[in-house]
């Protein structure tokens, strides 16, 4: 994890851009709330508008659908007459109707071929109404008033017969159901307008608390977290992914700082330790050779800073899961076979043994440099603390449920319960390991590297019940 | 050997420069990435030592990159603060040969400079290395001295091929964890040393002359003189 150097520590500098008497509109045409709204609006319109157009349909259209169905079942009726006693009938029926009509909205007339007119109530022809079996829409002249009328015509035998019907009242009330949809259409687009403006107050509503705890970190304050609505819907999902990222920032956050006071406390000596030698040196050394051996010594006082330092930046690279980058799928076989045969060579010089138990495959996405440095720990502690002539086992097994596991068991003296949950502690030393040289960060490595690969690391007693119990130490790592 | 040492901090570079310069070989030095192009560009170098991050637009990564496309196949080797694996994968990458951590020691520096310079070339791959009466067959893997077969393990093997393709230079423990073992890490033991003690036990025990010995301060070399 590094950090770059200078600038401002919260996001980079925007160039400030020239205010406009514009701007607090544009910024209000293109917010989201307002894109929102107006997507409402449109759609409340349009479907006032649809349903305006199925209630014209359903009213006036089913009028004019009447008419012309009262008017096709006449025809028919004088067809038949005409069929059965010849136009004298027909002239006859067609008085008798206009003399049942009360409501005065019928229109009939019958011409012979010559233009005569033989029976009806029109003074003459219209010129609208043509052929045998066309509409119309007329103007026709009648009691001294030109009125609309809907027309059917047919031929009957050299005569022709206009049947029709007074449409004017109709369309009356068509021009009422008119005017009723226009009304009804401008209270739909104000309802459109004032349900847009509520819409967008409450999208802001919701969003004001997210956009009220991001600015609060923005300037510095990590403690704060998006408040949830418990209502559980998309927002509070927003905010709760939001706390998560918060969170997982602040635990990284947290692991800096904790090594950078790891470096602070634990390195403060060594290198105060180093310093007194090569000043107590430079004043006290009688000669050119202690002064050279009290030099060398501050070097690998300094190497041994410098090595403290190299382990407590991989652990911290390893935490902050930064080394995600470099993982691949890997056999985890060879690499335990490889680090067992590197330290088996320690082992054989201390009069010790590591034997291995392992499968013929264990395929993991991972970090290979990584499981061998923590592997490669877990052995070294093991083989430090085991007695001359014992023996670490190495075994690993893949198991459906847990994933993998890879186990480090030794015959030293084991670690007593109240130790091991501190064991992964940076620069944690029990009580018994004093003596024994180390840097108190092996096993804090060890779990950095299981938590990136999603795993765990148990310690528990080699042999329970034995004395020395030794220790079992177990990574656990997740199918990841 | 000419080296070109492109490095901005002065007391690295002078450090570094006498340091070159003492074991006899010739540095430029350049105090930035551009003037550090320039020389490089214009002038024939054995090896580029260049700091990873560089003053003057040009870092050292960019600097490999446009060496490496214009067809410039000098060593190059990384000094760099910078000591995460991505960041040494990315030099590498870049057309870097090698890549040491600071702080360093000079000693360290030096064995990879000379490492790097005198690489075994790959278009003529030899099948056998041979130093003293110590012959090593790569084909047939079998190691012999005065006509005596030794049994070696094949990570012993690549160890000691490793000091034989080097002879005559140092090589350190790091340099030997990378190359034989491609580990990136501290071991914490004193690993290396175990497995070439263990190595001496098979090749120089019984023998008159021992063949590798240990630099003080440095690492390992195998060579034929004592």
């Amino acid at each position: 994890m590094r950090w770059s150097g200078g600038g401002r520590p919260y996001g980079r500098p925007v160039p400030e851009p020239i205010p406009h008497a514009w701007d607090p509109l544009l910024r209000f045409v293109r917010s989201a709330s307002f894109r929102f709204a107006l997507l409402f609006a449109g759609v409340f319109s349009a479907s006032a508008v649809l349903f305006a157009l199925v209630l014209w349909f359903a009213t006036a259209g089913s009028l004019d659908r009447q008419t012309d169905a009262a008017l096709r079942t006449d025809a028919y009726g004088l067809v038949e007459r005409s069929r059965e006693a010849g136009p004298a009938a027909v002239v006859e029926a067609i008085a008798e109707r206009l003399a049942a009509d009360v409501e005065n909205h019928a229109i009939y007339l019958m011409i012979a071929a010559d233009g005569r007119r033989l029976a009806g109530n029109l003074d003459r022809w219209p010129v609208e109404a043509e052929g045998d079996g066309t509409w119309a829409v007329a103007l026709v002249a009648r009691e001294g008033s030109q009125v609309e009328a809907r027309t059917y015509t047919i031929d009957l035998d050299g005569y022709r017969v206009l049947i029709g019907r007074d449409v004017n009242e109709k369309q009356r009330l068509r021009e009422l159901l008119a005017e009723g949809i226009a009304w009804s259409a401008a209270a739909a687009g104000i309802f459109a307008l004032i349900g847009a403006a509520v819409l967008r107050r409450a999208l802001e509503h919701r969003l004001r608390p997210a956009s009220q705890t991001a600015q609060a970190i923005a300037a510095g304050d990590l403690s704060r977290r998006v408040p949830s609505s418990g209502r559980e819907d998309e927002f509070d999902r927003l905010g709760e992914s939001m706390n998560a990222m918060l969170d997982r920032i602040d635990w990284l956050m947290a692991g800096i700082r904790g090594v950078s006071d790891s470096i602070a406390h634990d390195l403060r000596t060594p290198i105060a330790r180093a310093r007194a030698k090569l000043e107590e040196a430079l004043a006290d050394a009688s000669d050119a050779d202690a002064l050279r051996a009290a030099m060398e010594q501050g070097i690998t006082d300094l190497d041994n800073i410098t090595r403290v330092f190299e382990a407590l930046l991989r652990i911290a690279e390893a935490e902050a899961g930064a080394r995600r980058a470099a993982f691949a799928p890997i056999d985890l076989v060879p690499v335990l076979a490889d680090v067992a045969e590197f330290y088996g060579a320690v082992a054989e010089s201390r009069g010790q043994s590591i034997e291995t138990d392992l499968p013929e495959r264990l395929e993991l996405v991972g970090d290979r440099d990584l499981l061998a440095q923590a592997v490669g720990n877990l052995l070294d502690n093991a083989l430090k603390f085991t007695p001359a002539g014992g023996t670490v086992r190495l075994s690993a097994q893949s198991r459906i449920r847990d994933g993998i596991e890879i186990a480090v068991a030794d015959t030293g003296p084991g670690l007593p319960p109240e130790d091991r949950a501190r064991a992964g502690e940076r620069f944690f030393r029990a009580d018994a390991s004093r003596a024994t040289p180390g840097s108190g960060l092996g096993l804090s490595l060890v779990l950095a590297v299981a938590h990136l690969h999603g795993g765990e690391l148990e310690l528990e007693d080699a042999s329970p019940g034995d004395t020395p119990p030794g220790l079992l130490a177990v990574i656990r790592l997740g199918r990841a | 050997m000419r080296i070109l040492l492109v490095e901005d901090d002065a007391e690295v570079a002078r450090f570094v420069r006498k340091g070159l310069q003492e074991t006899g070989h010739v540095v430029e030095h350049a105090g930035n990435g551009r003037d550090g192009l320039f020389l490089a560009a214009s002038e024939q170098f054995d090896i580029l030592v260049l700091d990873r991050m560089l003053p003057g637009g040009v870092d050292g990564v960019r600097l490999v990159e446009t060496l490496r496309a214009q067809g410039n196949r000098t060593p190059v080797l990384f000094l760099s603060a910078l000591s995460a694996v991505d960041e040494r994968v990315k030099g590498l990458k870049a057309g870097g040969d090698d890549y040491l951590v600071k702080p360093f020691a000079f000693a360290e520096l030096l064995a990879r400079v000379e490492a790097l310079a005198r690489r075994p070339s790959v278009d003529a791959p030899a099948t056998r290395l041979k130093i003293a009466d110590l012959e090593m067959d790569l084909l047939s893997r079998t190691v012999t001295r005065g006509g005596k077969r030794i049994e070696i393990q094949p990570r012993e093997f690549r160890l000691l091929e490793h000091l034989l393709r080097h002879a005559g230079q140092v090589v350190t423990r790091t340099m030997l964890l990378e190359k034989v073992w491609d580990y990136h890490f501290d071991p914490q033991t004193n690993v290396i040393d175990v497995h070439v003690s263990r190595l001496r036990q098979k090749v120089d025990k019984g023998f008159d002359k021992p063949l590798i010995h240990t630099v003080r301060n440095a690492g390992y070399m195998i060579r034929a003189e004592a």
